[in-house]
């Protein structure tokens, strides 16, 4: 389904991730994991087109979008949800939730995912009308989560989704974005909990350094020595 | 209820010279609403995206002159032997025209704005405001430099000799001005209610986000910037066709200074914001002048009252006084949700 072949990103001179290689399959969850600094945002950012690659080439369901506008390549399927600050704070739920389908015209069927979601989320029904900024770590989470959603996408790209969460929320995020995988979305993740990110994943992606050192399925890592001893404090 | 406000509101200015008879309070009015419509483009760009830009008064000179000088005629050489003439054009061409130059300045200021953001943006408009200023001061065969630009005809519309409303007098320009001032409000209320505006804020609020859920963002930059010169610009335009003298002092920092306090002050990225902060702001001095409060004085009462605005609203008046009455609104009938202030508070 996305295909990402000698990847390689600079920060001007800087090489963040070189000759990076990876694919992900319709319906799976893959993750990348690694240090801080190893390459994984910066892979998540190329994909989803915000930042365009030195060179290499990525294409997801046949198309090449390695130079292709964020827009476009969301318009494709590809929704991100990206680290740190993750709603627009001064806007309402409602208004953060309306910014997911920024690009979709077809009011009727928007209004049907909305209502979903809220039965999904019933918590951000409730607020739905306060400012995203005055809501709770683990509810702009799943805020996130559902204006990225709101786009139907094929593929949706989590960064660093535990970050900055308490540790009961982190698993509920985790629940949530497994049952969106259930839902037959394919999901990349980033994830610094390396444990909570391999027992989830079908497959995953170790980073060191920009580079790809090891990738093969959730359980093999997990029981990988030097994963182990690298990754899991173990 | 806030229909039949605003209704009382416009009756109201429309009916200040039925019944004003001081004609210098009148002029302040006018002035007022000039800075007013100029505040108010400033804001679109300062409230709504987010972008601060100190130049904002080159796209009102820039008005003025283009305008002045199509209605005027120039004559300059541009090479030692190649010479460009224009013969006067009617006012309100060179209004349109003045405004369109403006939008055109704008728009290349909005392409820049793609390169540069933030503490640089201020910078280049800054620059970009300087150089153009020191263009009409030392081109003198254009723009007649510090002589300045002197019987500007003043706006006549209509058929010549059949039925003409002259823009002489100061009633009529006063209602000019209102009438330019409701229809720019109404342009900026469209905008930023329609899908752009939403872009325009989300890129303010969170610009990667903003990208990430497909807003183009360089596009409603420009845009922004484009339809905010136009409208400095057409404020321009009123202006050097009321006052009928443009000299390069039009382009002064000071002006861009006053724009940005009646924004700031009356309550940025809000629409009512800039027409709030401007009146006040604009009147100030006049109501100072007539409580016989000493010259240096006005200046620090004046300075001094902005520091107040700032440190107890930073939101600015209009969204101190909204979340105001909606709180006490709230008090008053206790069924209705909380959160509806809290919506308000983010707008």
């Amino acid at each position: 389904m996305l295909k990402v072949e000698g990847l390689t990103c600079r920060y001007g001179k800087v090489a963040a991730v070189r000759e990076l290689s990876m694919d992900v399959n319709a319906g799976e969850l893959v993750s990348l994991i690694g240090a801080n600094g190893a390459g994984k945002t910066t892979t998540l950012k190329s994909i989803s087109g915000v930042l365009p690659p030195a060179s290499g080439r990525i294409t997801f369901l046949g198309e090449d979008i390695t130079r292709a506008t964020p827009k476009r390549i969301l318009q494709l399927g590809i929704a991100h949800c990206p680290e740190g600050r993750r709603v627009f704070p001064y806007m309402s739920v409602l208004e953060n939730l309306e910014m997911g389908s920024y690009l979709r015209s077809d009011s009727a069927e928007v209004a049907e995912d909305m209502a979903k979601l809220f039965e999904r989320f019933p918590i951000l029904h409730e607020r739905r009308n306060q400012a995203a900024g005055t809501l709770s770590g683990g509810e702009q989470q799943m805020l996130a989560i559902s204006r990225a959603l709101m786009s139907r996408p094929k593929l949706v790209l989590f960064d660093e989704p535990s970050l900055g969460l308490a540790p009961n929320l982190v698993e509920r995020t985790f629940e949530i974005i497994k049952s969106i995988r259930a839902q037959g979305v394919t999901v990349v993740m980033v994830e610094q909990n390396a444990y909570a990110a391999l027992e989830l994943s079908d497959r995953a992606y170790v980073l060191d350094q920009g580079r790809v050192i090891m990738t093969g399925t959730g359980a093999e890592l997990l029981n990988n020595p030097h994963v182990k001893a690298a990754y899991l404090g173990a | 209820m806030k229909r039949g406000l605003t209704l009382a509101w416009l009756l109201f200015l429309a009916s200040v010279p039925l019944w004003l008879d001081n004609l210098y309070i009148l002029h302040v009015l006018i002035m007022t609403g000039i800075f007013v419509i100029a505040a108010m483009s400033l804001n679109l760009l300062l409230g709504y995206t987010g972008q601060l830009s100190l130049g904002h008064v080159a796209f009102f000179g820039i008005g003025a002159y283009v305008s002045s000088l199509t209605t005027l005629g120039f004559s300059v050489h541009l090479l030692p032997d190649w010479q460009v003439s224009a013969d006067p054009k009617p006012v309100w061409f060179g209004m349109l025209l003045g405004t369109v130059v403006a939008g055109l300045f704008g728009w290349a200021i909005g392409r820049l704005a793609f390169k540069v953001r933030g503490a640089y943006f201020v910078i280049v408009t800054i620059s970009f405001a300087e150089v153009i200023r020191l263009v009409a001061l030392n081109w003198v065969e254009l723009t007649q430099g510090p002589m300045a630009l002197n019987n500007i005809p003043y706006l006549r519309l209509g058929i010549p000799e059949v039925f003409e409303v002259a823009f002489l007098r100061k009633p009529a320009n006063y209602y000019l001005v209102l009438a330019v001032g409701i229809l720019c409000y109404i342009i900026i209320r469209r905008l930023v209610k329609s899908r752009a505006g939403r872009a325009m804020i989300a890129l303010r609020e969170n610009e990667p986000l903003a990208s990430s859920v497909g807003v183009d963002v360089t596009r409603y930059l420009v845009l922004a910037t484009v339809v905010s010169a136009a409208m400095a610009g057409a404020a321009g335009t009123l202006y050097a066709h009321y006052v009928r003298i443009v000299d390069p002092d039009v382009f002064l920092f000071i002006y861009t200074v006053t724009m940005v306090i009646m924004v700031i002050s009356g309550g940025k990225g809000t629409l009512a914001g800039p027409v709030v902060g401007g009146i006040i702001f604009g009147l100030l001095p006049e109501v100072l002048r007539s409580a016989r409060v000493p010259p240096e004085m006005q200046w620090v009462v004046y300075g001094v009252l902005m520091i107040l605005v700032v440190y107890f609203l930073p939101q600015g008046i209009v969204p101190a006084v909204r979340d105001w009455w909606l709180s006490r609104r709230a008090a008053d009938a206790p069924d209705v949700p909380a959160e509806a202030t809290t919506k308000a508070a983010s707008r």
